[in-house]
Order: structure tokens, then C-alpha cells, then sequence
């Protein structure tokens, strides 16, 4: 009788969503929502930004010389890239030296911004539990792994142990139906997450997307790093059908999963979406605001910094000249190598644009264009919160490629849908 | 005598201490002279030793920097007492050793500029004479708390607290 009743460890398999079937795939046992673990990341990423910081609390802090295990680790320069200033310079000199003292791998200046550059090269891969000294690493979700942002002590312990503690959250599941419309994209998608959810909507649970098998690797990561926008730990999605092999099939969504909710958007009914300023859920349609006048627009990010991206843009500028600055920033070298193959880097150039360094750019106001006093900036970025790319009193609007691209032809909140018609209203 | 600042809903990280104000920065500054330098200048001229911050849902929203709750750690700001909090400010003002409660009803009641004493073990705190209980903070937060962070922590035990391991 006794061999038929299930063991807690065979119950806890049952109907596990994706994110506990990832940790319970690390500990070696089954593992259910709220059970708090230690478990040892498959990588912990630090950037330039913080990895000074990391390696004086793990030293100094800690009194822990040398890393656990430096194949566990990731070092990427992207924050300021190049640096800026003697400080960030000196600080890049002491990465670089911590790195190769410790035998650690490190993508320097120019590689791109830490999120991209894990996909790119398969540090970031299904199944793996992957922390970063950066909120954005909910990114990871997109190749179906638990992507988190941890700050400077917890990665630092990491490094110096090799080890994280966690609560396994809750899941909520979004799950999507329809297609999208013509110049709308799962960036007006991820907004719209924002606008209904809120920007706590999600603290501390997962978000599974459900719906979105056949959307392009790089939409799935414009998604996940926007996942935190809403507080979530992690936002993930899972195998599409075609990229289930013998040994990922235990990470296929189990149908008896339990979410703790799940809200269900029909994409056909999606219009393009604007974050406001200064928060990412003040969220309104693109019609809502058109005509507002911007003075610079930013093309690049984490969320919308590929070229991908950059060919939607340029497919809008083709043949135009911009009314205001464009400032295009690629995710990666590779991003923009791309995008010089595929002529879209010529074609955003031609129009006008200004290119910098892959990675970060002026994100976070420290530098490739920072924002002056009174200056309004539509960015493709993530986040619009008051002075986060310069000025408190800049004002930062969220929108997509494609209405990047048509706010900078107009010089105002455009429509890539009405571009033709803006351009000849303003030329009459 | 140590005072109330009152804070709104959703004040992010870039409020506390904006990303241009980093230590990678301003690598020779101490990050709490940053402390909501743009976003409450009053509170980043006049914030004492001991004062405590109240604030309505999602303190401490958006990025990762551990810097945020450093600069008010530096300042020695008492406690947190917010309606609810972001995941990883809360994460990090923990390992921190910053106390941080979780208190909606009692912030309801309180006023910008009100005196304040919290007593972080008994998890009380007294605003204007009246004392509000709050809810003990979670035992190996308290752990972490009590050793001043759990870096303290590691050192000294040589690995997490029990209640997590």
C-alpha cells in the first residue's frame, strides 16, 4: 500500500510551473511555490556599473580572496562604455584586472550591454538560473531560463560562495491570442503589460507569456526585460514547439500548472502604446498623445537595441530626413554588424542619425546623451522615471521602433501609420 | 528628536539616488550625500541620524543599484515603514542590514514632520508620543538585521542563516 502513496517529492512534481521546474531541476528535488532554497546559479553577471562594488564587498566585506568558481561568473562592460570619466576608467582598469587574475570572463567595451551579450552567446540558455547585478536580467527569460536582478551583496556572496538564497515565487500567467497589426510590436505589448498590470503589478512573482510561440527570439527578450517594470522576479517563456529537443522536454509547460492568475490580451485589438512620463504604467495610446513635441530621440536598449529593432527604423526613415536628433545606440557589436549587412545602419545614417558605442548609451543619463533642462526625449528604452537620462526636469516618453523612428522624421509623437500624411502637413 | 519623512507610491530607485550620482560616478564621494538629491532636496539637506522614512506602496521600484538604500543607510536613517516595498530594494536594504517593515495601516496615520522612535527588536514605533505596533520582521531578516547585514552574517557563521538554509 505504502509504494502507491505518493512521497511529498512525487506530489511536488505535479502541475509545476516553469520557474519551479527549473529550480527544482537545480536542488535535485521537487520544489514548490514559497519553499525558500539555496541554490547555485548556473551564471552571476556582473556589469561595470556595480562589479567595483561586488569585488570590494566580497573581499573587504566578506574577507573572501579569491571566487568559488570563476566558470560560474560574467563580467561585462557596458554601463559606460567607453568610460567617461578618470573615476569609471579607473574602476573599468580594476574589472579588467579582477577578471583576468581570476581567470573570469570578461566582454569589454563595445561587445554590447551585458542581457544581449549572454543570449548571443549562449551563457544565457533554457533551463539555467541566471543572476545579474542589474534589474534587467529578467531578459534571461526569453530563452526560457530564470533571469533575475539581485543587488551588489547578494551578488558578491554569490561570486565569493557560489551560492543565492531564493523564495520561489508565484506565477502569473499572461497569455496572449491574435496577431499583431500592422507597426505594432511586442514592444507596444510589454507597455500594455505595464498599463494593466501596473508597475507593482507582478512584485514579487514570475510572469509566464503564454500564446507567443512564433514570436522572434528578439520580441520574446523585449518582453522579459520588461518584466521587472511590473516588480516581477522573472519573466519567462517557454520552449517554442520548435526548440523542444530530448534534453530540454523537461521544461514543457505542464497543463495542470497552478497561477496564481492569469490575464488574457487579444493582440488584434493592440494599438500602439506610450509610457508617459515620469512612470512606465502611465501608459496611454500613441492617438492619446500624437502631436506632443519631442526634441531627441533614443534608439537602443536592452529592450529594443537589436537589429531587429534598427531595421524597423529604418524601414520608417528610408529616403527621409529627421526633423530631430536620433540617437541610435546598438544592443551589440553583433546587433550592429547586422545591421551594417543588412543596410539598415546606412539607411538610419543617411536620414540623420547619430551612432554610438554598443551597449547602455545614455540609458542612464551618464553619458552619450544625457538630457538637457526642459528637454523632452521619446526613447526606446525601458524606464521614464523623473532625471533617470539626465535633467530632473527632462521628461522621457516609452515607445516603440517603429514610433522612434516616426517621432523623429516629425519632431512629435507620430504614428509610423500617418508618417506620409505628418510629413505633408508640415511641408504645406 | 529623530522625525517622520513622508513619502508617496512608487518612489524608485532613481529618486533615492540617480544613476549620475553612482559610486562608479563619483568613486571618492560617500553615496549618501546622493540621497534624493534631486528628487526631496529638503530631505538630502536636513535628514538626521535616526530619522525614519514612511512611504505608500512599491518603495524603491526599478533598478538593482544596492547604492539606494547604501545612501540611506549612510545617513542613518532608523527604518523603512512602507505601505509595501519592491522586491529587490527590500532584498538589498535587508542584507544591508537597513530595517525595512511592511506597516499600510500605520502609514496611513502618519504625517510628513512628525517626531518618531523606532524600537526595531520589539518592532514598535512611537510617532508623536502614540506607539504602533508593527510586524516583527521575519526571523532571519532579524538575523541578518542583527549582525549588521548579512555580509556580517556570512562572515561570522560561515554561511546563511538557518531559517533559509
Amino acid at each position: 500500500m505504502d509504494s502507491q502513496t505518493p512521497t511529498p517529492d512525487q506530489q511536488n512534481a505535479i502541475g509545476q510551473t516553469l520557474t519551479e521546474k527549473i529550480f527544482s531541476r537545480n536542488v535535485g528535488r521537487n520544489v514548490k511555490a514559497g519553499e525558500m532554497v539555496v541554490v547555485k546559479p548556473d551564471v552571476a553577471m556582473g556589469h561595470d556599473s556595480l562589479s567595483p562594488g561586488i569585488i570590494k564587498i566580497m573581499r573587504e566585506q566578506l574577507n573572501i580572496e579569491n571566487v568559488s568558481d570563476p566558470s560560474q561568473i560574467v563580467m561585462v562592460m557596458d554601463h559606460v562604455a567607453p568610460a567617461s570619466t578618470v573615476g569609471n576608467a579607473n574602476a573599468q582598469a580594476k574589472i579588467r584586472a579582477f577578471a583576468k587574475e581570476q581567470g573570469i570572463r570578461l566582454f569589454d567595451v563595445g561587445r554590447g550591454i551585458c542581457h544581449q551579450v549572454l543570449v548571443e552567446e549562449g551563457i544565457a540558455a533554457p533551463g539555467r538560473i541566471i543572476i545579474g547585478s542589474d534589474s534587467h536580467s529578467t531578459s534571461y527569460g526569453a530563452v526560457t531560463a530564470f533571469g533575475t536582478g539581485m543587488g551588489s551583496t547578494d551578488i558578491a556572496l554569490c561570486w565569493g560562495t557560489g551560492q543565492a538564497w531564493f523564495r520561489i515565487p508565484e506565477t502569473i500567467r499572461l497569455k496572449c491570442s491574435g496577431q499583431f497589426n500592422p507597426s505594432v510590436d511586442a514592444k507596444d505589448l510589454a507597455l500594455w503589460f505595464c498599463r494593466q498590470l501596473t508597475i507593482a503589478g507582478a512584485t514579487y512573482e514570475a510572469i509566464e507569456y503564454h500564446g507567443l510561440d512564433d514570436l522572434p527570439l528578439n520580441e520574446k527578450q523585449t518582453i522579459s526585460s520588461m518584466a521587472i517594470e511590473l516588480g516581477a522576479k522573472a519573466g519567462i517563456f517557454p520552449l517554442s514547439n520548435v526548440h523542444i529537443t530530448p534534453e530540454n522536454d523537461w521544461l514543457q509547460v505542464d497543463p495542470q500548472a497552478t497561477y496564481t492568475r492569469t490575464l488574457e490580451v487579444d493582440l488584434n485589438q493592440l494599438e500602439p502604446q506610450v509610457a508617459i512620463p515620469h512612470s512606465v504604467d502611465d501608459v496611454v495610446d500613441l492617438s492619446d498623445v500624437a502631436g506632443r513635441p519631442i526634441d531627441v530621440v533614443f534608439l537602443g536598449t536592452c529592450t529594443n537595441g537589436r537589429a531587429e529593432d534598427l531595421a524597423k527604423a529604418a524601414d520608417v526613415v528610408a529616403g527621409k530626413q529627421l526633423a530631430i536628433r536620433l540617437i541610435v545606440t546598438p544592443a551589440s557589436r553583433t546587433a550592429l554588424q547586422q545591421s551594417i549587412a543588412d543596410g539598415s545602419m546606412q539607411t538610419l545614417l543617411d536620414a540623420g542619425a547619430t551612432l554610438t558605442t554598443p551597449g547602455c548609451g545614455p540609458c542612464m543619463g551618464r553619458h552619450q546623451g544625457t538630457l538637457a533642462e526642459g528637454e523632452r526625449c521619446l526613447s526606446t528604452g525601458n524606464r521614464n522615471f523623473k532625471g533617470r537620462m539626465g535633467s530632473p526636469d527632462s521628461e522621457i516618453y516609452l515607445a516603440s521602433p517603429a514610433v522612434a523612428a516616426a517621432t523623429a522624421l516629425t519632431g512629435q509623437i507620430t504614428d509610423p501609420r500617418n508618417v506620409t500624411q505628418e510629413l505633408e502637413i508640415a511641408n504645406a | 528628536m529623530p522625525r517622520v519623512w513622508k513619502f508617496g507610491r512608487d518612489v524608485d530607485t532613481d529618486q533615492i539616488v540617480p544613476g549620475r550620482y553612482a559610486p562608479y560616478m563619483r568613486p571618492d564621494a560617500d553615496v549618501g550625500t546622493a540621497a534624493f538629491i534631486e528628487a526631496h532636496p529638503e530631505f538630502n539637506e536636513n535628514a538626521q541620524p535616526g530619522d525614519i522614512i514612511f512611504a505608500d506602496n512599491n518603495f524603491g521600484c526599478g533598478s538593482s543599484r544596492e547604492y539606494a538604500p547604501q545612501a540611506l543607510k549612510n545617513r542613518q536613517i532608523a527604518a523603512i515603514i512602507a505601505s509595501s516595498f519592491a522586491r529587490i530594494f527590500y532584498r538589498n536594504a535587508i542584507n544591508l542590514g537597513l530595517p525595512v517593515f511592511v506597516a499600510p495601516e500605520v502609514v496611513d496615520q502618519v504625517r510628513d514632520g512628525q517626531s518618531a522612535e523606532i524600537d526595531i527588536v520589539n518592532a514598535t514605533v512611537k510617532i508623536d508620543g502614540q506607539e504602533f505596533a508593527l510586524e516583527p520582521l521575519a526571523d532571519f531578516a532579524l538575523q541578518i538585521v542583527g549582525a549588521g547585514g548579512i555580509a556580517n552574517y556570512v562572515k561570522e557563521h560561515g554561511s546563511f542563516p538557518n531559517a533559509i538554509g
